[in-house]
């Protein structure tokens, strides 16, 4: 442990620490637009620089020294603080009020803390083109900033490179590799980036206006449906605590904003469930060589495997995502049963992620009903915008229930949210597959929690099943280095069953999720380790007190395989609810 | 000098050795004229280096070119010397009248321009130099005589 006074205040802090989070700790906030708990110190803003014995110094890249004594905040560090973001602001284009992070924007807070009412700088801002063309995030290199967080997340974090930097000094601006459209870069649309950027220079793609448009049709029948994440993150928007799970008033907004019928993606979740354990007991029992299998149900994952992992596409369940899954019953077995013409319905889901924007027309099994099964995807913050937009007190709403049939979830339904939980869901009903009995403990503590790769071996009666639970794309990669090195030697697979989800901490923390401010809260904005503790534990906790926590012992999907699919693996389940995967390139050769 | 990819084969050279990415570009860039497309995609794959990290050092260093340059290279020299004696205003007026900015080549592929610092004959200053040709003393009205001379050249070797 280092000893140091930060303001006259003794700290203490293991060796190592930087001055900004040994005061952080401390409760002194320094402010930066560039350093996240995420990624590594760059240097790059400048702000949150301190007076160390009167030298001033980067407080972000400066480790703690034994017997240091630093200053945060004097008149002159305030001084250089407020230049330093003058000449950030004058390369942005200050256009706060038609800005879609407004009042939810890193630099924003900053300019009103400094209450930089007007500069005398020029402004040196160039205007670039928009980059929507992946339809899922939006690139506004004018707002950039370069603090280099993206960039860190997408190559480093991520490990998909679609990032970078393109040129150098003032004409330095964020782009796909040579200034190509991100589209056609090896981007997943995972979203990490803009779950990042302290600025409105990377948002998701809004479609709200499309879904207003469905709303006011009196012709046109519309379901919604939820994912997991979205119940524990949506609160933060109206002043409830991070993690508090709002599934019954998240209904009760959506019925309020017009949608016909509400759903749920936990009842897609509990279906995944029993066609992915379903693949998995085959593929074990029948076909081994066809192990390990990789779960299937984040689009982000799919779309890296499709372009970079050629030689494991027979390893993906065949499964659909439980959004895509619901979507193609809508508009086939749920409107027979309620005598709908399909093509008056539209399926809109509200998802944590922006990947599941790309996800809904990725390839022609998107619209195995005949029609494209889901019409769009929201993000958390879009509905967010949408209950405001339309006038409702969230937090007076009542708690009301989704509709039948398609609404019905389990505890192993809704933990598909969190790393961790899509493995021990499938588990669950995996285990009473093979040995026609139930789990005596169903949770799984060691797919629980924050670490990247966890591992573990399943007794099943005496038949071992190794399972890998990776998150964050950087780390599947230690994965799938095992695999490939035991297939190259011929050696017994490390692995049987594998979830991948390609974000930190899984869609809790997706790439459309609130980027809120607390009062009390410890900058920066978005995501941190500590929120995604708590949205991870509101799922958690309804899974423990769920009456049913076995997708299996879901009623509504019982009677969905007597009525209408037959048997978990049977053609029209595989008609409706499985698809196929190509390899593609990661860049056009032109 | 279209004559298929580099990449592969440049990247087979370079591959094994580290810190040497910058090496393979100058390589394809000297027998090109430039970096194509084509080239850094397969250079990328072949050297496991990622297109978006070969792309930051392209655009990093202003001495590489992404596009086929036009066939007469203008260098104006803004070193001291030349930029003292106004070759700046000589640099505006080639842009003025191509149309083009620094480091742009112009549609028909005719003329690239560039501006370096100082070709060694300061006592000339200010100095242009096309294709090894070196004009000395310039001044911004001798610009349209320098890009008739050789619309006329060109034109004649076209031929």
């Amino acid at each position: 442990m280092v000893k140091l006074k930060i303001d006259n205040f003794d700290v203490e802090v293991p060796a190592g620490t930087s001055i900004l989070e040994a005061a952080r700790q401390a409760h002194i906030d320094i402010p930066t637009l560039c350093k996240h708990p995420d990624v590594d110190p760059s240097a790059g803003c400048g702000m949150c620089i301190v007076k160390v014995g009167g030298r001033i110094m980067r407080s972000c890249c400066t480790p703690v020294a034994e017997g240091m004594e630093v200053i945060t905040g004097d008149a002159e560090i305030v001084d250089v603080r407020r230049t330093v973001l003058e000449l950030i602001l004058s390369n942005h284009p200050n256009e706060c009020l038609t800005c879609i992070r407004s009042g939810h924007c890193e630099l924003q807070d900053m300019a009103n803390t400094f209450g930089i009412a007007h500069s005398n700088l020029p402004s040196l801002n160039k205007k670039y083109e928009k980059d929507d063309s992946t339809k899922a995030i939006v690139l506004d290199p004018s707002k950039c900033i370069i603090c280099g967080r993206c960039v860190e997340v997408c190559q480093n974090q991520q490990n998909v490179w679609a990032l970078s930097y393109l040129n150098r000094g003032l004409a330095t601006r964020i782009t796909a590799a040579g200034g190509i459209p991100l589209a056609e870069s090896p981007c997943i649309k995972c979203g990490q980036c803009s779950a990042h950027c302290p600025t409105g220079a990377i948002v998701e793609y809004d479609e709200t206006q499309k879904v207003w448009e469905m709303l006011r049709d009196p012709e046109i029948v519309t379901i919604v449906q939820i994912a997991p994440a979205v119940r524990v993150a949506i609160g933060e928007e109206f002043g409830y605590d991070f993690g508090e799970n709002l599934t019954g008033k998240t209904y009760a907004a959506l019925r309020r904003l017009g949608f016909n019928k509400v759903f749920d993606t936990n009842f897609g979740a509990d279906l995944t469930i029993i066609e992915e354990a379903n693949e998995f007991v085959h593929r074990f029992t029948e076909n081994p060589q066809s192990l390990p299998m990789f779960t299937s149900c984040c689009p982000a994952w799919v779309d890296m495997l499709e372009k970079y992992h050629h030689d494991m596409i027979d390893h993906f369940s065949t499964c659909k995502s439980p959004q895509s899954m619901v979507g193609a019953l809508a508009k086939t077995y749920y409107a027979e049963k309620m005598a709908i013409n399909p093509a008056k319905i539209r399926v809109i889901s509200i998802m944590p992620c922006t990947a599941k924007k790309w996800e809904i027309t990725r390839s022609k099994d998107m619209s195995s009903s005949g029609f494209q099964d889901v019409d769009v995807s929201l993000t958390t913050r879009e509905l967010c915008r949408m209950i405001k937009q339309a006038g409702i007190d969230f937090r007076s709403l009542p708690e009301e229930e989704a509709d039948s049939p398609l609404g019905e979830y389990s505890g192993a339904g809704t933990i598909f949210g969190v790393t961790g939980g899509v493995m021990t869901a499938a588990l669950r009903t995996a285990y009473f597959y093979i040995t026609g009995e139930e789990l005596g403990d169903v949770n799984f503590k060691a797919l629980e929690g924050l670490d990247g790769v966890k591992e573990a071996e399943i007794d099943i009666k005496g038949t071992k099943v190794k399972i890998a639970v990776a998150h964050g794309c950087g780390n599947i990669e230690i994965i799938l280095d095992r695999i490939r090195e035991a297939k190259a030697n011929g050696e017994e697979m490390p692995y049987h069953f594998v979830e991948v989800m390609a974000c930190r901490g899984g869609c809790i923390s997706g790439g459309g999720q609130p980027r809120v401010m607390m009062p009390g809260q410890p900058k920066p904005r978005g995501i941190t380790d500590d929120i995604r503790k708590k949205r991870a534990k509101g799922l958690m906790n309804e899974d423990l007190k769920a009456k049913n926590r076995l997708s299996h012992h879901n009623e509504s999907i019982k009677t969905l395989y007597k009525e209408y699919l037959g048997e978990a693996g049977s053609h029209r389940a595989h008609e409706l609810l499985h698809t196929h995967y190509v390899a593609r390139d990661k860049y056009n050769k032109k | 000098m279209d004559n298929g990819s580099l990449g592969s084969s440049v990247a087979a050279k370079w591959r094994k050795k580290r810190g040497s990415l910058i090496m393979a570009l100058h390589e394809i860039q000297g027998v090109k004229g430039f970096v194509p497309w084509e080239d850094a995609v397969d250079l990328a794959e072949g050297m496991g280096v990622p297109l978006a990290r070969i792309y930051e050092v392209l655009t990093f260093y202003n001495f590489f070119k992404l596009d086929a340059p036009g066939k007469a290279v203008i260098s104006v020299c803004t070193g001291t010397a030349c930029y003292l004696k106004g070759n700046d205003k000589v640099l505006e007026e080639f842009k003025k009248e191509l149309g083009i900015g620094e480091g742009e080549s112009t549609a028909d592929k005719m003329f690239h321009l560039q501006s370096v610092r100082c070709v060694g004959c300061c006592g000339l200053a200010p100095v242009c130099v096309v294709n090894g040709k070196t004009y000395g003393r310039v001044s911004p009205n001798d610009v349209r005589n320098i890009l008739d001379e050789w619309r006329k050249k060109l034109s004649e070797e076209g031929e």
